[in-house]
C-alpha cells in the first residue's frame, strides 16, 4: 500500500475540481493524514485469491421494456437551473 | 396523564381513526403545535410546510370518510404524519440535503418511497436536519444548524438521521423516514430511544434518495414500536424498475408475520460476536446489552459465541468504498444545471472549483478529496481494489455465523449520546463512533436499533439485531420478543 506521505492534496484538490484555501489545506492534510494512516491496517488483511464485493447482491442485465413514457417536462427540468434561456441552460463561454 | 395524541404509536392512533375518535387534522395539529412548542430546542426540521400538511390531513379525513361509506378498508398509514430526511425528493418541496449546494433546490418529483407513502394516504411531513448529504455521525455536519438529542440538549442526536431521529423522539412526527450508509438510521435511533430499521440491500427502491454511496445506501423508517416500523416498511419496500439495484421479491406483510412466529414459539439462536464486546465499548453500555441478552435467555432462546473476524478492518474499507463512491456521486454538483453556482467564475472550469469550493461544507469536501485520491491513477488496486476484497472477507464473516445462527446480538453505538462539539474536529474519531453498525452496509444486510434502557445520567441506550439477507420479518419477531418484556419505548423525554 502507498505511504501516507504520498498523498499529495494539492493535486488531489485539483482532480476532485475544489478550490481549497490555505486554512482548509493545512487542516485537511492534517485530518487526512491520520485518516490513511488508520486506512493503511489493511496490509495486515490476507486477500490473495479472494474476489472483489462491488455490491452486496449484485444484479446484472437489468431490462426495461421498451414503452416510451413522460419524463420531465421542460419547465420541470429548468426549475433548478442556476440560469436560464429559452428551454436552456446558460452556462460560461466554453469555445472561443 | 392521558398521552398526548404527538407520542402515541402508529398502531393506537390508526384505531383511533378508524373508531372516528380523533380526526387525522386533529393528529396533525397536535403534531404542528408541539413541534412549535419544542423546536427552538430540538431543531429536527430544516422547513416544515403547515399549510400543506393540514390540507393533506384533511383530503385524508375526506377519504377515510369516503371509504366508511362504501365499507372499504384504508392502509394502517392513512392519516398518520410521517417526517421525511431532507435528502428524500418530495413533490414541490424543498430538498437541500443540509447543504448550501441545494439551499433553492426543490424537488421536481417524488422518490418512490414518497410516492408509495402518499399512496397508503401517510401525510409528508416536513424537512428533517441532517449531516450535509449523510456524511457525518452526530447531524453537526449540517450547514444549516446542529439538531439536540430530545433527552439532553446538550449533546447530539447521532446521525446522519438526526433530525428523523429527534422529531420522533420528540413529539413532533409519529414515526420518520432516513437513510443508513454507514448506520445514519440505526446509531441516532439509539441515541434516541426509538427504533430504527435498515432493510436488506435492494428491499426499498433508492429512486428519488440523493446518492451518497449507491452500494451501501438504503431508505428505512424511525418508528416508536417494532411494529410501526414493520408497517412503515411494508409500505415503502418493492421493487421499482426505476431503481435497477431494488431485487424483484415478493413483499411479505411484515405485522402478520411477527404474529405468526409469536405464535409458533420459536425459540431463536442468537449469535454474540466476540469483536463487539471489546476495547471501546462504555461499560454502561455493555450492561445494558447484556441485561437484554440475558432477558433473551430467560425467553429460551439459545445464545451463542460466534466470531465475525475482520470486525476491526471495517472502518477502513467503509472509508475507501463509501468516499470512492461519494466521490463519483457528487460530481454532479458542477454548477450547471441545479444547485448553487458561483456568481464570479471567470470561464467554464473556474465555474467548477469555485461552485464546489463555495457549496461544500468542510467534511464533505474532505470525503470526496479521499475517494478522490483512492480512485486515481496508480492507487487504485492499492486502496479500492483492495478494500472491495476486504469487503468480500466481512460479507464472509457474517454468511458463516449465520451457519449457526438465527440472528446477531450487539450494541448499536459504543457510547451513549456525546457532548455537541466533542468530536466536530476530529473526524477519525467521529468515524469510529460507527464500528458496530457499518459491516452490515458492507454485507448488505438487515439490521435494527432498539431500545434497551438509560445509563445512570438518563441517556437512551439502543441494542442492534442484525439479521439474514432479506429475512426481515424474522428480523422484526426477533426484535419484537424482546420490545415486549419491557416498556422502555414508553419513556418520553422532558422538553
Amino acid at each position: 500500500m502507498p505511504k501516507p506521505e504520498d498523498f499529495n492534496l494539492d493535486h488531489v484538490a485539483e482532480l476532485a475540481r475544489i478550490n481549497l484555501t490555505a486554512e482548509e489545506k493545512a487542516r485537511f492534510a492534517s485530518q487526512l493524514g491520520d485518516v490513511l494512516a488508520y486506512i493503511a491496517q489493511l496490509n495486515e488483511v490476507n486477500v490473495e485469491g479472494v474476489e472483489p464485493t462491488a455490491h452486496a447482491f449484485p444484479v446484472v442485465n437489468v431490462w426495461a421494456d421498451d414503452v416510451p413514457e413522460a419524463g420531465l417536462s421542460v419547465e420541470d427540468a429548468l426549475r433548478n437551473a442556476p440560469e436560464k434561456r429559452d428551454n436552456m441552460f446558460v452556462v460560461p463561454r466554453v469555445v472561443e | 396523564m392521558a398521552q398526548e395524541l404527538f407520542n402515541k404509536s402508529i398502531s393506537e392512533l390508526s384505531q383511533l381513526l378508524a373508531r372516528g375518535e380523533v380526526s387525522s387534522l386533529e393528529l396533525m395539529q397536535s403534531v404542528v403545535a408541539r413541534t412549535k412548542a419544542v423546536e427552538d430546542r430540538v431543531r429536527a426540521f430544516n422547513s416544515f410546510d403547515e399549510p400543506d400538511a393540514l390540507s393533506q390531513a384533511r383530503a385524508s379525513d375526506e377519504r377515510r370518510a369516503k371509504a366508511r361509506a362504501a365499507g372499504t378498508a384504508v392502509h394502517a398509514l392513512e392519516g398518520i404524519p410521517i417526517g421525511i430526511k431532507d435528502v428524500i425528493s418530495v413533490a414541490g418541496q424543498p430538498l437541500t440535503a443540509a447543504s448550501r449546494m441545494l439551499a433553492n433546490f426543490v424537488s421536481p418529483y417524488d422518490a418512490t418511497v414518497t410516492r408509495k407513502l402518499k399512496a397508503a394516504g401517510a401525510i409528508c411531513w416536513g424537512r428533517l436536519n441532517l449531516d450535509e448529504f449523510a456524511m457525518g455521525s452526530s447531524t453537526e455536519n449540517s450547514a444549516f444548524g446542529v439538531t439536540s438529542n430530545p433527552w439532553d440538549v446538550e449533546r447530539v442526536p447521532g446521525g446522519s438521521s438526526g433530525g428523523s431521529a429527534a422529531s420522533v423522539a420528540a413529539g413532533e412526527a409519529i414515526a420518520s423516514l432516513g437513510s443508513d450508509t454507514g448506520g445514519s438510521i440505526r446509531q441516532p435511533a439509539a441515541l434516541c430511544n426509538i427504533v430504527g430499521l435498515k432493510p436488506s440491500y435492494g428491499r426499498v427502491s433508492r429512486y428519488g434518495l440523493i446518492a451518497f454511496a449507491s452500494s451501501l445506501d438504503q431508505i428505512g423508517p424511525f418508528a416508536r414500536s417494532v411494529e410501526d416500523a414493520a408497517t412503515v416498511l411494508g409500505a415503502i419496500s418493492g421493487h421499482d424498475p426505476k431503481d435497477s439495484t431494488s431485487l424483484k421479491m415478493e413483499v411479505p406483510d411484515y405485522n402478520k408475520g411477527i404474529a405468526d412466529l409469536a405464535k409458533s414459539g420459536r425459540k431463536w439462536k442468537l449469535g454474540i460476536p466476540k469483536e463487539y464486546f471489546g476495547e471501546g465499548l462504555d461499560p454502561e453500555v455493555g450492561a445494558a446489552v447484556q441485561a437484554a441478552i440475558d432477558e433473551y435467555r430467560k425467553q429460551g432462546c439459545e445464545i451463542r459465541e460466534v466470531s465475525l473476524p475482520h470486525t476491526k478492518y471495517a472502518i477502513a474499507a467503509y472509508y475507501i468504498i463509501a468516499t470512492a463512491e461519494c466521490s463519483s456521486n457528487l460530481a454532479r454538483f458542477d454548477g450547471v444545471r441545479y444547485g448553487h453556482r458561483s456568481k464570479d467564475a471567470k470561464d467554464a472550469l473556474d465555474l467548477y472549483f469555485k461552485t464546489r469550493a463555495e457549496g461544500f461544507g468542510p467534511e464533505v469536501k474532505r470525503r470526496i478529496i479521499l475517494g478522490t485520491y483512492v480512485l486515481s491513477s496508480g492507487y487504485y488496486d492499492a486502496y479500492y481494489l483492495r478494500a472491495q476484497k476486504v469487503r468480500t472477507l466481512i460479507r464472509r464473516d457474517f454468511l458463516e455465523a449465520y451457519k449457526q445462527v438465527d440472528a446477531i446480538v450487539t450494541p448499536t453505538s459504543p457510547t451513549p449520546a456525546f457532548k455537541k462539539g466533542e468530536k466536530a474536529a476530529n473526524p477519525l474519531a467521529m468515524y469510529l463512533n460507527d464500528i458496530y453498525t457499518i459491516g452490515v452496509n458492507l454485507a448488505g444486510l438487515p439490521g435494527i436499533s432498539i431500545p434497551c434502557g438509560f445509563t445512570g445520567g438518563g441517556l437512551p441506550v439502543g441494542l442492534q439485531v442484525i439479521g439474514q439477507p432479506f429475512k426481515e420479518t424474522e428480523l422484526l419477531a426477533v426484535a419484537r420478543t424482546y420490545e415486549e418484556r419491557n416498556d422502555w419505548r414508553m419513556r418520553f423525554p422532558k422538553l
